[in-house]
């Protein structure tokens, strides 16, 4: 299948999403990226790998989502001097991840305007690129002396707060470097990678059930998400489809956490603009939602429920209907603070226009997921793509112009009512049956993932090595979109807006740093 | 302001009753001195660190301030800075780039510094490992007290190490806080 008239042969992954992979020359590799930009399509992740091991070269691929889903694009490069044409001048998102992919195989963006180390800090040597397969998995260095240029920012009066990477809550770490003056801040610069652990090392020879675990931990507050996108993309690879009950009851987890995360931050949100109230309204309608989890499912943050094949365990017993009985109790207990909310004028004075990304700058900066909705980019995976079961749900993708923090709580609240409508749908409607089937891995063979969790657009690309075993897997966090759109959302606030303006998105640190 | 109140009162106080310490969790190259916790009695400042964890453990440790645990009831709170702080809790593999932060910020800490790793990863490096990005589990970087296992550990895990942590205050009051160097470094 072809796109965009470009002569690229498209391969259809064996998805329940449309995610098609095709192999491209450095010239259709440039030019699809000017297509898919021009029709207003996004950049969704970007890696690299090294396949001379097994004869290959090193290769560098681009996932993209358009009308047609999701299209990845793969292009070889050469084994000596391996350099790609730079995407970053149609996608800004790709400076970050072109400089991880530089730091991890040693592949580089030809004419990107930023060459700085992302992941990289001092822990290797620039000469040391940990995913290429002749990389010692034994190696260990001295600390490299870390020496990272901040842009700087001069004028009159202008200062500098460095920020982390120990930050002052219990928060995950990265480096804040803020150019204020007085109040007002003229500029951020984050730097991130602290949390760097080797994540795509760690899942090279690993079988397919081991890296369920991994990928359940890239990012915690999104293992739904991310052992979804996982499963679905080891599921492609071995062309096995899971039994009905197994998607309908991965719905319902996925839907959970979202609803989690929300409770969790729409009462941190009002913490952070000095309505403790909230906190203790919300952290407790979390901890009681948690709770249930477990007695379901076995864990509070649902890790490991979902795995190759399926889910690792069925409801039981009266489950359902408690759970019924918390969405309904929750519903009512959120409608009610929403109305508090909605009439705090201290409360509200703090959350509109604060931290505002417009739309025009959303869409041109790729802003994704729930803070891409609040920003009027009205992309949802469940909405535009219903794959079962959300193509019995009808999901409402729940969007707002204002792209302020009042709109990403606005947007909270709209998807907290979605997700428990949904619950109450999938309780309604689950079928009997088998809850998993077996996976069998394909030697040398590809599969992805795409699944809309709570925060954004989760991405899994997975390749097998000629025993079966993982060769690549890379997960993608929309963090990586987000973190940068952040520096522009803090722009002309005041310092002290910047925890709430945070938390309004809030990033995933170890989803992006891997 | 009366929705507010309205819903104050009609939940009422939903904390729930303080758990057993989880004394079976010291670590073994490392018990707590009595006489250092005398210093602290129960009331105990806490500065978490997160070295490079997948962010669950936050997530069960935010869990701590909601109102079914009321931490800062028993006189236990998160601060802002180590030298604050009377114990550290580290949650994480202690990625390579953060063992410089890890160190510096116990070095931050006033004596007798407690150190509590919390989940799997702190323990014993978990998933993640030792690798060229991972020094692996906390105790590798800094000296532990208590380890908490779990992955997460739940909250009332967590509470348990930290009841732990600050267990034997002894009954009597006849030990002299000033015959104890509390210590800046």
């Amino acid at each position: 299948m072809d796109f965009h008239g470009l002569g690229i042969d498209f391969e259809r992954l064996a998805t329940p999403l449309p995610i098609w992979h095709g192999a491209v020359d450095a010239d259709r590799w440039e030019a699809l990226a000017r297509a898919v930009a021009e029709a207003r399509g996004r950049l969704v992740s970007l890696w690299a790998g090294d396949r001379r091991a097994t004869g290959g070269g090193f290769v560098v691929s681009a996932a993209y989502a358009g009308l047609d889903g999701l299209l990845i694009a793969e292009l070889t490069l050469d084994a000596e001097a391996p350099a790609y044409p730079d995407l970053a001048s149609f996608f800004p998102a790709a400076n970050r991840l072109q400089r991880a992919a530089f730091d991890l195989v040693g592949v580089a963006a030809a004419g990107a305007a930023d060459r700085r180390p992302w992941l990289r800090h001092g822990a290797w040597p620039a000469d040391f690129f940990p995913l290429r397969h002749d990389a010692d998995p034994q190696a260990r260095f001295d600390p490299q002396p870390d020496d990272y240029p901040f842009v700087p920012v001069e004028g009159d009066g202008v200062h500098e707060i460095p920020v982390g990477p120990v930050h002052a809550g219990i928060i995950e770490p990265g480096h804040f470097r803020f150019s204020v003056v007085g109040e007002k801040v003229l500029r951020l610069e984050e730097r991130l990678g602290y949390k760097h652990k080797g994540i795509e090392k760690r899942f090279v020879g690993m079988d397919l059930d081991s890296g369920a675990r991994l990928a359940g931990r890239v990012s915690g507050d999104s293992t739904v998400a991310h052992a979804w996108a996982y499963a679905m993309a080891a599921e492609a690879l071995a062309g096995t489809s899971i039994p009905p009950r197994a998607a309908w009851l991965r719905a319902l987890l996925l839907e959970r956490e979202r609803v989690a995360n929300h409770l969790g931050d729409l009462g941190a949100l009002g913490n952070d603009a000095a309505f403790g109230f909230a906190l203790a309204q919300f952290s407790r309608l979390r901890e009681n939602w948690q709770r249930l989890s477990r007695d379901c499912f076995g864990h509070r943050l649902l890790m490991d429920c979902v795995v190759p094949g399926g889910i690792a365990a069925d409801l039981d017993g009266d489950a359902a209907a408690r759970l019924l009985g918390q969405a309904a109790d929750t519903r009512r207990a959120v409608e009610e603070l929403k109305r508090i909310f909605d009439e705090h004028a201290g409360l509200q004075d703090r959350l509109v226009t604060t931290g505002r990304v417009t739309p025009a700058l959303a869409a041109r900066l790729g802003l994704a997921g729930l803070a891409g909705r609040a920003s009027g980019q009205g992309v949802d995976l469940r909405a535009d793509f219903p794959w079962a079961p959300y193509d019995r749900l009808a999901v409402q993708a729940c969007t707002h112009l204002n792209g302020d923090v009042a709109a990403r709580v606005a947007t909270r609240f709209a998807e907290v009512f979605e997700s428990l409508r949904l619950i109450e749908d999938i309780l309604a409607q689950l079928p009997a049956g088998e809850i998993h089937t077996p996976v069998l891995a394909r030697p040398d063979a590809v599969g992805a993932g795409w699944v809309e969790g709570w925060r954004g657009q989760v991405f899994a690309a997975l390749e097998t090595d000629a025993a079966g075993r993982i060769a690549r897997c890379h997960c993608h966090d929309p963090s990586w979109q987000n973190w940068p759109v952040l520096e522009h959302a803090v722009i002309g606030n005041i310092v002290a807006d910047f925890p709430l303006i945070n938390k309004s998105f809030n990033l995933s640190y170890s989803g992006q740093d891997l | 302001m009366w929705h507010v109140l309205k819903r104050i009162l009609g939940d009422g106080i939903v904390s729930e009753p303080i758990p057993e310490p989880a004394t079976d969790w010291y670590a073994e190259e490392q018990s707590i001195r009595g006489e250092m916790l005398a210093i602290l009695g129960r009331a105990l400042a806490i500065r978490e660190v997160d070295t490079g964890s997948c962010n669950g453990c936050e997530l069960e440790i935010h869990a701590l301030n909601n109102p079914l645990y009321n931490i800062e009831g028993l006189g236990i709170k998160f601060v802002a800075s180590p030298r604050h702080a009377d114990l550290l809790l580290v949650t994480g593999p202690v990625s390579r780039h953060m063992e410089e932060a890890l160190r510096r910020t116990y070095d931050a800490t006033p004596a007798p510094k407690l150190v509590v790793a919390v989940g799997e990863c702190a323990c014993t490096g978990g998933l993640f490992g030792e690798s060229y990005a991972s020094c692996g589990r906390v105790a590798n970087v800094i000296p532990v007290d208590v380890t908490v296992p779990g992955c997460p550990p739940p909250p009332i895990d967590i509470l348990r190490g930290l009841l732990a942590a600050v267990k034997s205050r002894p009954e009597s009051g006849d030990i002299n806080p000033h015959t104890f160097s509390a210590g800046f470094n």
